[in-house]
């Protein structure tokens, strides 16, 4: 059975991760050769002096005519031991924007460090972006090995150097891999000029990392997303709630209650449209009956009543704000949507400002402006059934969406309920 | 037991979730259907994600008159089979009606008069929301597209001007007259499409696998003889073993020579091709390294 594993990358032109990527895709037959032809074609109009593999992932007439990427761009290949969806974010413009989005959905960030210049300013912020995202896993690999004679002192001294700093951040399993991607060395088959490194390849990494027990399988958590009411006789008394499994296992005869009303009730079924299954768990699409008629519509949740989330109208959270036209102050009315609830919110406070270089605090601030990432209080019109974000990335997460023009302008992360 | 899905179930319960918060969000959506193998697993998706209910919106195709006789045959009977509503949205009757114009030569094609009468008929039907089944691997603008791709009130797409999608919360916000394309195969890939219609047991037009044809040779690709196609000087119709890999406009898609004639064969094929399925038979494609971007913008697929 082939999972699915989606990751992140990061970085700017000259560290090799387009490098790095496009062997990975090259070497695992995900380039065709029309594709690989185009880029060729391309580059050479252009006048490169090699073939840019990054054309591969920059689509946009803007990006080719440029020499830049504007947005991330998702990659996709496989092995017969895993499907891969790679979240590829550019490393200038827009920059914690795209990371932050592509962090969002992934299993795994790989962040590349240039063996001769160390670690730079960059390299932390992925990290630390990637641990505010609560990314499981975290690789850092140390590219152009063979620039530096592939010397393990390098290699060792640029480990410990990122060891010291991640102390710092909140990252479960870290990963170091001596690369060069240009080489080839360590991506997809163990390097043999590296003897002294006796860890796994890039790729036999990303194949075998352990993610099954990332997701939490212990708080039970389903936001109600549909409910499927068939106007047929053959399914008269049929009252299914369609959402998406977000944390813990259900089974039928499972005792639960239903957010906000407190309703209780046990599961009668739980259905898929090939029939039911005996257990659902994360990220599963399903539909539950239950024995029960109850008043039950979307963005309710069912829990388990000795395990409910909190519930509550006020919010701590961490902010990116992606808003190009306007900063976020306080006093600020936006809409939400959290799990399968929308609301609006108002920003009660901005506490302070985090230096995604530094990780120092800023406090006494009077607004966040596009890219900045700091700490708000929320109120919103109705409460939300919400767990930490470090507890659970489904229920702890949410957007902001201006209410004028639509365009979503926040990514949040919650930390906790609020004082009212 | 652990809790593992394969990544065709994590693809699928994805896609599904798409599906109903559409559904639930959106006043009037639609699904796009043409009865290309990407459109039929979107309904095989849509129809699980609402059973034992009805499709909660109809499907609608954009029929552009040069259609392959069996996919026409197939779409009537998937849509019978569903219980689903057809729409049609007649390329022929926009031409008609003066909102669009034939192109003229040799390499006329109706692929681009296409956007016209989708458009046209997305504000006739007032959709907030049309399903497509676009997959990012496609083709390189589709791989910066969006789940949920905003559309102006003109149906055009801005690349540089996308809302930011994180987790599995998706914008759906929209003003009167704009509306949302959504993308639920967005993840997908054309060798994970075989693998599910494979695992589903989806029945396909027969013209994706092996069969004799008449075929001649137009810019290195393998164009089917038809009406709707006036061959050139020095083109020779001969009977070939071809099989389709796209299914669109039967004026600008290719066949491939294949001899394969069940979906396991299919199957090893694709992971064996060396070129994609865009730009192993699809003219529209070729026309410039932009060709893609500039028909989105304009409100394409």
């Amino acid at each position: 059975m082939a999972e699915l594993l989606r990751f992140a990358t990061a970085g700017s032109v000259d560290d090799g991760k387009s490098t790095l990527i496009g062997r990975l895709l090259y070497d695992s037959k995900a380039i065709f050769e029309d594709q690989l032809e185009a880029v060729e074609a391309t580059s050479r109009q252009r006048g490169d002096e090699y073939t840019d593999l990054a054309l591969l992932t920059d689509g946009l007439r803007a990006e080719r005519e440029q020499g830049i990427t504007i947005d991330v761009a998702y990659r996709y290949f496989a092995t017969p031991k895993r499907k891969f969806i790679i979240a590829d974010t550019p490393g200038h413009i827009q920059y914690t924007r795209n990371m932050v989005t592509g962090c969002s959905t992934a299993d795994l960030t790989l962040v590349l460090v240039d063996a001769r210049h160390g670690l730079v300013e960059q390299s932390r912020r992925h990290a630390f972006l990637a641990s505010l995202l609560r990314v499981p896993h975290l690789v850092l690999c140390v590219n152009k090995m063979d620039l530096v004679d592939y010397d393990q002192a390098v290699f060792d001294r640029i480990c410990d150097e990122f060891r010291a700093f991640a102390t710092k951040l909140d990252v479960t399993d870290l990963t170091f891999i001596p690369v060069s991607a240009l080489k080839g060395d360590n991506v997809v088959n163990r390097s043999e000029n590296m003897p002294w490194y006796e860890g796994s390849s890039l790729l036999h990494h990303l194949e075998s990392v352990f993610i099954a027990s990332d997701r939490n399988l212990i708080d039970a958590r389903f936001p109600i997303q549909y409910v499927l009411r068939p106007m047929q006789a053959a399914h008269h008394d049929y009252r299914g709630y369609a959402g998406t499994v977000a944390g813990g296992v259900f089974k039928p005869g499972d005792d639960i209650v239903v957010l906000p009303s407190g309703f209780q009730s046990t599961i009668a079924s739980i259905e898929t449209a090939d029939g039911p299954v005996t257990e659902a768990f994360p990220p599963m699409s399903v539909s539950i009956q239950l024995s029960d008629d109850l008043d039950v519509s979307r963005g309710d949740m069912i829990c388990r009543p000795h395990n409910q989330p909190h519930v509550g109208q006020d919010v701590e959270a961490m902010v990116c704000w992606m808003n190009e036209s306007a900063s976020l102050q306080a006093g600020a009315k936006l809409g939400i949507k959290h799990t399968t609830r929308s609301a609006r919110a108002l920003v009660k406070e901005l506490q302070y400002r985090l230096d995604v270089n530094t990780l120092h605090r800023e406090n006494e601030i009077n607004a966040l402006a596009l890219n900045e990432i700091g700490r708000v209080t929320l109120r919103t019109t109705v409460p939300l059934f919400f767990d930490d974000y470090r507890r659970n990335r489904e229920t702890g997460s949410f957007i902001l969406i201006d209410e004028a023009t639509n365009a979503t302008v926040g990514a949040g992360m919650i930390l906790g309920p609020a004082q009212p | 037991m652990d809790y593992e899905l394969s990544h065709l179930d994590a693809l699928e319960a994805e896609s599904i979730h798409i599906f109903r918060e559409v559904a639930a969000e959106f006043e009037r959506p639609c699904l796009l259907f043409s009865g290309g193998k990407d459109s039929v697993v979107m309904l095989h998706l849509a129809l699980k994600a609402f059973a034992p209910c009805s499709l909660p919106f109809p499907v609608m195709h954009v029929d552009t008159g040069h259609n392959f006789e069996e996919v026409i045959e197939y779409r009537d009977r998937a849509v019978l089979k569903a219980g689903a509503r057809l729409v049609i949205a007649s390329v022929e009757e926009s031409i008609r009606q003066g909102r669009s114009v034939d192109e003229t030569g040799p390499r006329a094609s109706r692929n681009r008069l296409q956007t016209v009468t989708l458009l046209d008929a997305i504000e006739e039907h007032r959709y907030d929301a049309v399903f497509g089944g676009g997959r990012r691997d496609e083709e390189k603008a589709r791989a910066k597209e969006r789940v949920y791709s905003f559309r102006d009130e003109f149906g055009q797409w801005d690349p540089k001007n996308q809302r930011p999608e994180l987790w599995s919360l998706y914008n759906g916000r929209h003003k009167s007259g704009e509306h949302i394309r959504v993308f639920p195969l967005s993840n997908w890939t054309e060798l994970d499409i075989w693998q599910y219609i494979a695992a589903e047991n989806i029945d396909l037009p027969t013209i994706y696998y092996s069969h004799q044809r008449e075929v001649f040779r137009r810019d290195g690709m393998l164009l089917s003889v038809s009406p709707f196609i006036t061959l050139q000087e020095g083109e020779v119709p001969v009977e070939m073993t071809v099989r389709y890999r796209t299914v669109g406009d039967a004026t600008c898609t290719g066949a491939v020579e294949s001899t394969a004639s069940t979906v396991e064969e299919v199957i090893l094929e694709v992971a064996a091709t060396r070129v994609t399925e865009r730009g192993a038979t699809r003219a529209d494609d070729r026309a410039s390294e932009a060709a893609m971007e500039d028909r989105k913008k304009e409100g394409y697929f």
